[in-house]
């Protein structure tokens, strides 16, 4: 946590997607739960990438569905797929994400756009359970999974956790597909969820 | 330019959406060889009429025939439209289709076709890509219907049936620019259905797109309906085995844009008797 540069920041999807549609549908303020169409998840993207530039050089979002009532399939493509796919590097993302508020009706649309790229997220299912939506290894799922447990590993205790160097190699993949942060100094690896606790 | 066209509809005594929707398709394209707009003969039945004025279809007709006002508006009361008939050219119109179904639809759905409170939102997600499919492919305006039917006689269920047809440049229209190529001379309405609806093709070079009709018939699969895309002079589907309609059609009347139908059953057998709107 004290190696971002900044701390994590929380952005409602359902206010940006009001800002994104009210200059067209100001009157009825229950449409702005519905994101549906892919002009409107690009909008709303491109919303959510704009509070980024402020964010720091490496950043940590919430990006917060809760109040989202339906989504389909060509916004979960834009929102969450092309968000978590243009962060992505050769090297360590610059910035991380947390999808909060992904419950069972929007589940299907975000795992199945995440698959369908190879791309993966990590999500809260239900209030303070996380998860990781998307294609992913056993051993990224098992690895996580201690890491979530966890919160935190060190690396001076990296061999004693994940004795098996296919579960540390794992750990890394977590770590270049945006599902767990490194700090640059310490080379502790951290659960996300941890990293947004003080966000929830 | 060509003669004036007659809808003669006074004989009409029974239609669902696609027939209300392919109506406004055919009225459409009609009066595109006309200097006037076809003239369209309501039906002398009272039920039927009002049953037309329920899914909107005579606000939805305004522009495309000229009609007489009906002079009764039939029926009030209950009634299992899902959704009215509701003209789509832009994004702005899949938002509204999508807030309008939702409280209807969780309410049909569970009622008289068994299906779990979180099908709802299934249903407006599949709505909202059936939509969205008429603007980005179509390239021309569309319309969408839903309803909820009784099919005692046909299947001794509930079903609601939902109909998307659109006046654009049809599937293989869509697809050529991106896709004829490798297809040579087998290229043609069939290959172009089978390119969207197989293969989840598309004229977009994003990874991402072409998902949408693909998972519209996952979700049809899972509710063990049946969906049907019309275009050009073929028909492809996702059928049931409870639906007879053959898989893939060629050779059929040429059609314009495209046609999607989807019929969804309830789960279990509902307690009416008697095929009929609802």
């Amino acid at each position: 946590m004290r190696e971002l540069p900044h701390g994590p920041i929380s952005i409602d999807v359902s206010e940006v997607l009001g800002e994104v549609l009210g200059d067209v549908r100001k009157s009825v303020t229950s449409l702005y739960s519905s994101l549906v169409t892919r002009p409107t998840g690009r909008a709303v993207r491109a919303a959510i990438e704009m509070q980024l530039i402020g964010a720091g050089s490496v950043s940590l979002s919430l990006i917060d569905f809760s109040e989202v009532a339906i989504i389909d399939f060509s916004c979960a493509d834009e929102v969450v797929a092309k968000l978590v796919q243009q962060y992505l590097d050769e090297e360590e993302p610059d910035a991380f994400f947390v999808f909060r508020g992904v419950h069972e009706p929007h589940r299907d649309q975000i795992e199945t756009v995440l698959r369908r790229q190879g791309l993966a997220a990590v999500v809260e299912s239900h209030p303070g359970i996380f998860a990781v939506a998307g294609e992913h290894s056993d051993a990224e799922a098992r690895v996580w999974t201690v890491l979530e447990e966890r919160g935190t590993i060190g690396e001076e205790e990296m061999e004693r956790i994940l004795p098996d160097p296919a579960d540390r190699e794992a750990l890394a993949n977590l770590v270049l597909r945006g599902l767990a942060f490194r700090g640059p100094r310490s080379g502790r690896v951290t659960a996300l969820s941890r990293l947004v606790h003080n966000l929830l | 330019m060509g003669q004036r066209s007659l809808f003669d509809a006074r004989h009409l005594r029974w239609v669902d959406p696609d027939g209300m929707v392919g109506l406004l398709v055919a009225g459409t394209i009609a009066g595109r060889e006309q200097t006037h707009l076809p003239r369209l003969g309501l039906p002398e039945s009272h039920d039927v009429t009002g049953y037309l004025a329920r899914m909107g279809f005579f606000e939805a007709a305004h522009g495309i025939f000229e009609f007489d006002p009906p002079t009764r508006r039939g029926h009030g009361g209950r009634s299992d439209v899902l959704l009215e008939i509701t003209s789509v050219a832009s994004n702005a119109d899949v938002h509204s289709v999508v807030d309008r179904v939702q409280g209807q639809a969780g309410m049909i759905l569970s009622s008289k076709l068994g299906y779990p409170a979180s099908a709802a939102v299934q249903f407006s997600v599949m709505l909202s890509e059936l939509c969205q499919n008429i603007i980005e492919h179509a390239g021309a305006p569309g319309w969408v219907a839903a309803q909820a039917y009784n099919w005692a006689r046909r299947l001794g269920r509930y079903v609601v049936v939902i109909s998307v047809m659109d006046v654009g440049r049809g599937f293989r229209g869509s697809l050529a620019g991106e896709h004829s190529a490798r297809y040579g001379d087998r290229w043609g309405d069939t290959t172009a259905l089978e390119a969207a609806f197989l293969h989840g093709l598309t004229r977009f070079p994003d990874s991402g797109r072409g998902q949408g009709i693909q998972q519209i018939r996952r979700q049809v699969r899972r509710w063990d309906g049946a969906i049907t895309i019309r275009s050009g002079t073929a028909r492809i589907g996702q059928v049931p085995e409870w639906d007879d309609t053959p898989p893939l059609v060629d050779g059929l009347a040429p059609l314009p844009g495209a046609q999607i139908s989807i019929v969804l059953p309830a789960k279990a057998q509902g307690p009416e008797t008697g095929d009929g709107h609802g």
